[in-house]
């Protein structure tokens, strides 16, 4: 296994595709956290009717196969899509197959992990603690981001790592959006994919197990933490 | 009387409206009383500007709204300070984290002083020695306590108590009133407190205004309020008189104390209170009895000789009575058989015989 492991081969194509997921996945769950606060906030709070439409497509993601979904970031991307005919009207060209089209991907693939936590969070809460801070004297920005955000800072926690673990193991629309370029869009789900296909097991093996134990020493440590604060506050 | 508080205001509810033109006195303790549904909370939150009613709010010389003119001052402009049923401290914070998070939204040439105010309600509530604590390690009447001295640091026009110790066991409550006493004893605050615990009333209430339905139905010092007979029917037991006498005198002997008031004298519970200390009682209506005559033998140690200044009309088989002992006033509830045997009217000179007096404080 170790001649496998540090072969240069192995090595020249292992290495770039983790720093590229690692990259992938942390840019996603900072965006995801700066866009999924205020969205839960106001599917938590808000009396509107658009309520349970906007409810509904937040969860979308979760339950369409990862190509569909994948297949249509494609279509909006690309050269005659919406979006592909703003990025090109802006002089980006279009966003299928770059990076930035691989985050916008995963932004919309792991949103309702970002964003259930944050909601339920934020309804169990009710209103009184931002009550209470603005009788304080607090304006309502301030008291989201003095009571509200920290009060809710566990269910906070739980989204930052379930998004990052939910994009680790994207597949479906990193290869309908990015491809699988190598050094530019080759995750390591792709990766695993292409040594599958080549029969190569081994280094599949290597990537899979790796990725497997990784998503659990994630999910334990979380559950850990919750544990430990949990505790405290008894 | 100065008018402090003035609030005159409506709010429009599907299925509840609630209507009350109020002019409250600059200090101490003014109860909103009623039965839950009847709107006390409601009118708490529009004074705080946490619900929107319609109408003119103005505190001392500062008018947080007024809809004739399009004034309206958010909540967090408003210097208010507010307890909730349950503390609400945040629990992200240490118990001194709580207790500046106001403190530290004061414009900077306040913050002195409000330090200073801090300080005194650190002091008069007792809890120096929780600062470092974290709220989850607190327990329930700590907790409130915590929640006074915090909304007290901004240093309030007015504070808001909905509630306060609603949501403690009879213990708990025990513990955080006498703390609530102290804040009416040393601090200059004006406070609007809802409840609908007579209890809480007869300890804490300067001031009381009674809520029915969205309505007022009295309003003003609570001994007057409390003494007249026209109070909502559902208060059933809990309608009796407050009164304020000095100890006149204890015999330690039979374990009482003389307790002179304005008409008279009352044989009260000696609770080791020395001469000349003013102390409230608590008279139930179904406590009291009239008799033509002062009665003899009898087991009752407290008669009071009045004049019957109003009757009500029955309500039920029962007629609630107002007696007037030269300025103290009592109620006695009687069924209307008696009533009509001893052919009551107003102005006829009667002996109250009291079962029972409680002694508040």
């Amino acid at each position: 296994m170790t001649d496998i492991l540090l072969s240069p081969d192995f090595l020249a194509s292992a290495w770039p595709a983790i720093a590229l997921t690692l990259q992938l996945a942390g840019v996603t769950t900072l965006l995801l956290l700066v866009m999924g606060a205020p969205l839960a906030w106001w599917l938590a709070r808000t009396p509107s009717r658009w309520r349970e439409p906007v409810g509904a497509l937040v969860t979308l993601p979760l339950v369409l196969p990862p190509s569909v979904l994948g297949f249509y970031m494609l279509v909006l991307m690309g050269p005659h899509g919406p979006l592909g005919q703003f990025t090109q009207w802006l002089g980006w060209g279009t966003l299928s197959f770059t990076f930035t089209g691989l985050v916008i991907g995963s932004i919309v693939y792991s949103l309702p992990f970002a964003v259930q936590p944050l909601q339920a969070a934020f309804a169990e809460m009710g209103p009184r603690p931002m009550e209470v801070a603005m009788t304080l004297g607090a304006r309502p920005l301030d008291a989201f981001f003095t009571v509200a955000l920290p009060q809710a800072r566990h269910a906070l926690l739980t989204a930052a790592v379930l998004s990052f673990a939910h994009t680790l193991g994207e597949f479906g629309v990193v290869l309908m959006v990015g491809g699988n370029i190598p050094g530019q869009t080759r995750v390591l789900s792709t990766l695993i994919y292409g040594h599958v296909e080549a029969m190569e097991y081994a280094q599949a093996h290597l990537l899979a197990g790796g990725m497997v134990v990784f998503a659990f020493a994630v999910l334990m440590g979380l559950a850990l933490i919750r544990q430990r604060s949990q505790r405290r506050a008894r | 009387m100065s008018t402090a508080l003035h609030i005159d205001l409506l709010l429009q509810r599907p299925a509840f409206a609630l209507q009350a033109t109020l002019d409250l006195p600059a200090q101490g303790i003014t109860v909103l009383w009623g039965a839950s549904g009847s709107g006390k909370t409601s009118l708490l939150r529009c004074v705080a500007g946490l619900e929107r009613g319609r109408g003119r709010v103005q505190v001392a010389d500062t008018v947080w709204q007024d809809d004739a003119t399009g004034t309206f001052t958010p909540l967090w402009q408003r210097r208010l300070g507010m307890v909730f049923q349950e503390a609400s401290l945040f629990d992200h914070l240490s118990v001194r984290g709580n207790l500046h998070y106001g403190l530290q939204r004061l414009p900077h040439h306040e913050q002195a002083g409000a330090q200073q105010a801090l300080q005194q309600a650190i002091e008069v509530l007792g809890i120096g020695q929780l600062l470092t604590r974290h709220p989850a390690t607190l327990s329930g009447g700590e907790r409130q306590r915590v929640a006074i001295a915090r909304a007290l640091a901004v240093q309030p026009h007015l504070l808001l108590l909905d509630e306060p110790l609603a949501s403690l066991d009879s213990p708990r409550k025990r513990e955080v009133l006498p703390w609530l006493e102290a804040l009416r004893r040393h601090l200059q605050v004006p406070m609007l407190y809802v409840t609908h615990s007579a209890e809480e009333v007869a300890h804490l209430a300067d001031t009381l205004v009674v809520l029915d339905q969205g309505q007022v139905r009295a309003s003003g010092p609570v001994a007057q309020v409390l003494s007249s007979v026209d109070l909502p029917v559902h208060l059933g037991d809990d309608v009796g008189a407050l009164v304020t006498g000095t100890v006149a005198g204890c015999d330690p002997a039979w374990g009482l104390c003389r307790l002179s008031l304005p008409g008279g004298e009352l044989w009260v519970a000696n609770t080791g209170e020395s001469e000349g200390t003013p102390l409230r009682v608590r008279i139930l209506a179904r406590d009291v009895s009239i008799t033509l005559e002062r009665a003899q033998h009898t087991s009752i140690q407290n008669h009071l000789p009045c004049v019957v200044s109003q009757i009500a009309p029955p309500v039920g088989h029962q007629v609630l009575v107002r007696l007037d002992a030269s300025g103290t006033h009592v109620l006695a509830r009687l069924t209307a058989r008696a009533a009509d045997q001893l052919q009551l009217r107003v102005g006829m000179h009667v002996w109250a015989q009291i079962k029972a007096v409680s002694l508040v404080r």
